[in-house]
């Protein structure tokens, strides 16, 4: 048995009295009546966070996220309930529950033990304690004493600190037992400066699955620091950006929000199972240019966005999306792979017991290409060049996205030169995909700060590219 | 168990944990304490699709060692669980640092006649009538075009809850609501175009809510209309914020006037209490204590006893939203707004939607906004947008794919009118916003 397997049985079953005939009782209840498929996920979750304000340790806060969430899937029926309670009673009523969506007859078949283990992508453990008090509190004091070093403008300095530990435990309808346990740490640092009556602010961070002293290797949390305060003040000079369509490169790593939204949640495949996205039915198409190869990759280790195995107990994969502007594949839970009649691809995530799993990215990125940056830059006649992001979204339906530049400058006869204010670009996933006429050798990640939302669910993802050109994409200014 | 032993069961856990702070030696501290029950029923393509049943915990504890602070949550309410939060708590406040400003709320100022606003209005329904309904819903946008091609569902929502929320005031106060919501996403095909859209409505009350029929005809019609969008020239030109999505520019002032972002200077509403942001007809203010109301509230996250209040009067701000924290930070007094606006509203200026569009003459309805493009400190404004392009007073065609930028400041000096059109649900009441001009880009 794994240490990992070892940490949750101990947690999620023994600590709570249960065993694994109870556990068979409840799944038993759950598959009485004509299921498919059915599930119980436990869940023992820790989060500790801080923040630094004024110069002094302002707040701290801890939670504790803990329950079983069970689920009996009968055709594309699902019935869904969850305790947060591990008593085998609470657990019997909510398989009672949840199994009340199937037709009642003859018994639910029980599938066949799955794949074998995943490799571990991160360590079992706590990043709560991976720093006594002390030296987190000293971390986030020695961030704000940079931020305030490194200019006079800096008027108000904001630093978060957050470290979670996720025990997970899921039993399928073979009766098997998949588990993981998931270290989370997350850091930011938060400034506003001023220079007379002018005022902006800027952001910067980074995270990993990791212990907290991640932060303390190669600079991290200074370099937070001082990448805030250099964002401000280029905001601080910025003029208004321009409005309408342009020639637009984006800059390497967390520009990559491009991708998960206009193909990552279009590319999900509970939409496509329902026709619902602007790629259904598109396997097999050229939906991007011949430059693009897209994959969602959750099996990076240590990186925020990964996951050993989703939360379905699937090894999450390194899955090609887009492979030289052709669409390969869609990412899958159980549950929609099933009804599509392919593989599940390790993507079946929930942002909690207490919420369904349904088809989610993980790290999604573009491979690199052949050109310089430089190249790219040298390019463009008059355009725009976007190097940092804040969130996006997009309407699969009709496949608009949007997202926001907060960092970006005009480029002129092939030079970059002033800042301008951030703007929103908007554009068509496909169409936009379809413009991209350079790619860049310049591939990198974001820093491990993403988190995407969908039907309500927030989970930790990370996006990443190289630079590349969008020969036209609308961009939302003011300047005429 | 009944609301009144559910309640009197949440008052114990309250006065319980206040008392296990008191003994691991905390000065003061306060806790709230919620139990929610829901059954969630979707209906997609006639077929019953998920059952959810719902069941959530939420047990919250700030204590205070002097003026050091600590927090804890957890969603299991296990004696254990809520040791281990205290203790959690407890632990945290030795680490961080000393805040003249932390601490609970004046005493004086504690609800102590918690008003019953009339929230509790419970649906006994079991899991085949709530599809049932939800199917309805769905039937009725299916069956209204054969241009609807396919469905993301409807869904009927259903909740319970109870709520306390206790201090070491000696305040302990609660109460039990309700919550109901239907909507219903479809899904409009015309050659390769497809576009989605949606209707819903919620309320405290299962009779306050729109007929099922009504909601789902209402989501197909919006779907339908989006068809055969085009884009739009760049441009500068009026622009009326749609009642549904009018509420987004009435939280960007509420976000603006917050007493966290006015002590940080992170707001570009810095310094404007008692100056004209806005032209002098407008009048926008909350109404906490309104009857069912589906933010209302007796008193605020922190005790504070909630009221009618004035947010801006003949366009002229009158406060910011504090909490006591906040408050104190720039030596003033809280107004009760832990935990938000409640009821706010901005009262029109009498045109109907069809009268706004004809003194509008031309420029862009958006009923869609995208995206986070707001800067609060700045100002500075920019989303991804779809509506309507209208020319002598009539709406022409769809337009999708454009942007709407400006900044917020000029936007709400520039707000020309807000239409009686303010039927929409949630609990912002608000018509339409018609802003004298803005930048639009297209292609």
């Amino acid at each position: 048995m794994s240490q990992s397997t070892a940490i949750a049985r101990e947690t999620l079953l023994d600590t709570p009295g249960l065993d694994e005939a109870q556990l068979s009782r409840v799944m038993d209840r759950l598959l009485s009546r004509q299921v498919d498929a059915a599930d119980i996920y436990f869940q023992y979750g820790r989060l500790e966070s801080w923040v630094l304000e004024d110069g002094i340790i302002k707040e701290g806060s801890h939670s504790i996220e803990q329950g079983a969430g069970l689920r009996a899937i009968s055709g594309e029926k699902t019935g869904f309930a969850y305790t947060d309670s591990l008593e085998l009673s609470r657990l019997l009523d909510a398989a009672g529950a949840a199994r009340s969506i199937a037709q009642a007859g003859q018994h639910g078949a029980r599938a066949i033990a799955g794949p074998a283990a995943a490799p571990a992508l991160y360590a079992p453990i706590n990043p709560l304690d991976s720093l006594r008090e002390a030296e987190k509190l000293d971390l986030m004091r020695r961030a704000d004493a940079e931020a305030r070093a490194a200019d006079p403008r800096v008027q108000e300095v904001i630093v978060s600190l957050v470290a979670a530990h996720d025990i997970i435990l899921v039993m399928d309808n073979s009766g098997q037992i998949h588990t993981d346990v998931r270290p989370l740490v997350r850091m930011n640092v938060q400034v506003i400066v001023g220079h007379q009556d002018k005022r902006e602010q800027g952001s910067s961070g980074g995270g990993a699955r990791q212990a907290l002293t991640f932060f303390l290797e190669e600079d991290r949390a200074k370099g937070y620091a001082r990448e805030a305060v250099r964002q401000a003040l280029i905001n601080l000079d910025a003029v208004a950006a321009p409005a309408g369509m342009l020639p637009v490169v984006l800059g390497p790593g967390w520009p990559g929000v491009l991708l998960h939204e206009a193909v990552g949640h279009g590319l999900e495949g509970d939409f496509n199972r329902k026709g619902t996205s602007a790629f259904s039915g598109r396997i097999g198409e050229q939906v991007a240019s011949a430059l693009c190869t897209v994959v969602d990759d959750g099996t990076l280790p240590g990186r925020r966005g990964s996951l050993t195995i989703d939360d379905e107990g699937t090894p999450s994969g390194n899955n090609v999306l887009i492979e030289k502007g052709v669409l390969k594949g869609y990412m899958q839970d159980k549950m929609n792979a099933r009804l599509m009649g392919v593989a599940p691809t390790g993507n079946g995530r929930r942002e909690s017991y207490a919420h369904l799993p349904m088809p989610r990215m993980t790290n999604t990125y573009m491979l690199p290409g052949e050109h310089k940056p430089e190249e790219i830059i040298a390019s463009v006649e008059h355009g725009l060049y976007a190097v940092n992001f804040g969130g996006g979204q997009v309407d699969i339906t009709s496949g608009k996205f949007v997202f926001s530049a907060n960092e970006a400058y005009m480029i002129e006869n092939g030079k970059v030169t002033h800042p301008v204010k951030g703007a929103t670009l908007i554009g068509n996933g496909p169409e936009a995909m379809n413009r991209i006429s350079m790619v860049g050798d310049d591939l990198a990640l974001d820093a491990g700060v993403g988190t995407c939302g969908k039907e309500g669910q927030s989970v930790p993802v990370g996006v990443g590219q190289p630079t590349l050109k969008i020969d036209q994409l609308t961009v939302g200014g003011t300047a005429a | 168990m009944s609301q009144t032993e559910q309640i009197a069961k949440l008052k114990q856990v309250v006065e319980d944990l206040l008392q296990e702070a008191h003994r691991q030696g905390a000065d003061a501290a306060e806790a709230g304490v919620s139990t929610q029950t829901g059954l969630s029923a979707t209906v997609r393509l006639g077929e019953t699709e998920t059952i959810e049943h719902t069941s959530d915990n939420g047990l919250g504890i700030t204590v205070y060692f002097g003026h050091r602070k600590g927090s804890a949550n957890t969603t299991d309410l296990r004696p254990e669980a809520i040791r281990e939060s205290v203790a959690a708590a407890c632990r945290i406040a030795r680490h961080t640092s000393e805040d003249p400003a932390a601490g609970l709320a004046d005493a004086n100022r504690m609800a102590h006649d918690v008003a019953d606003l009339d929230l509790y209005h419970p649906w006994q329904m079991d899991a085949d009538e709530a599809s049932t309904i939800a199917r309805d819903c769905e039937d009725a946008a299916r069956g209204l075009d054969p241009r609807i091609s396919n469905s993301e569902g409807a869904t009927l929502y259903t909740q319970e809850s109870s709520f306390i929320y206790g201090n070491s005031h000696g305040f302990v106060g609660g109460y039990p609501s309700t919550r109901h919501s239907l909507s219903c996403a479809v899904v409009a095909q015309e050659g390769e175009e497809m576009q989605r859209d949606y209707w819903y409505d919620s309320g405290r009350l299962p009779a306050e809510l729109a007929d099922p029929a009504a909601i789902g005809r209402k989501a197909a019609e919006r779907t339908l209309a989006r068809l055969n969008g085009r884009q739009l020239g760049t441009r500068e030109c009026p622009v009326l914020f749609r009642a549904d999505v009018a509420p987004s520019l009435m939280r960007s002032l509420f976000g603006a006037i917050r007493g966290h972002a006015v002590y940080r200077k992170s707001t570009f509403l810095l310094d404007q209490v008692g100056e004209q942001v806005f032209p002098d007809w407008v009048q926008i203010s909350e109404d906490p204590l309104r009857p069912r109301g589906q933010a209302s509230a007796p008193f605020d996250n922190e005790g504070v006893a909630t009221g009618y209040r004035d947010l801006v009067k003949n366009g002229v701000l009158q406060g910011y939203l504090l909490d006591s924290y906040a408050a104190r930070k720039l030596g003033l007094e809280s107004t009760a707004s832990a935990g938000g606006v409640r009821n706010g509203g901005i009262a029109s200026s009498g045109q109907t939607f069809d009268e706004l569009l004809r003194e509008m003459d031309q420029g862009v309805v958006v009923t869609e906004l995208m995206g986070q493009g707001t800067n609060p400190v700045t100002g500075d404004y920019s989303r991804g947008a779809a509506g309507f392009w209208v020319e002598n007073g009539e709406i022409q065609y769809p337009i999708d794919e454009i942007t709407v930028a400006g900044n917020l400041k000029d936007m709400f000096r520039k707000l020309v009118a807000v239409g009686t059109d303010n039927d929409i649900p949630g609990s912002l009441d608000t018509g339409s916003w018609l802003i004298e001009s803005m930048t639009v880009g297209g292609d």
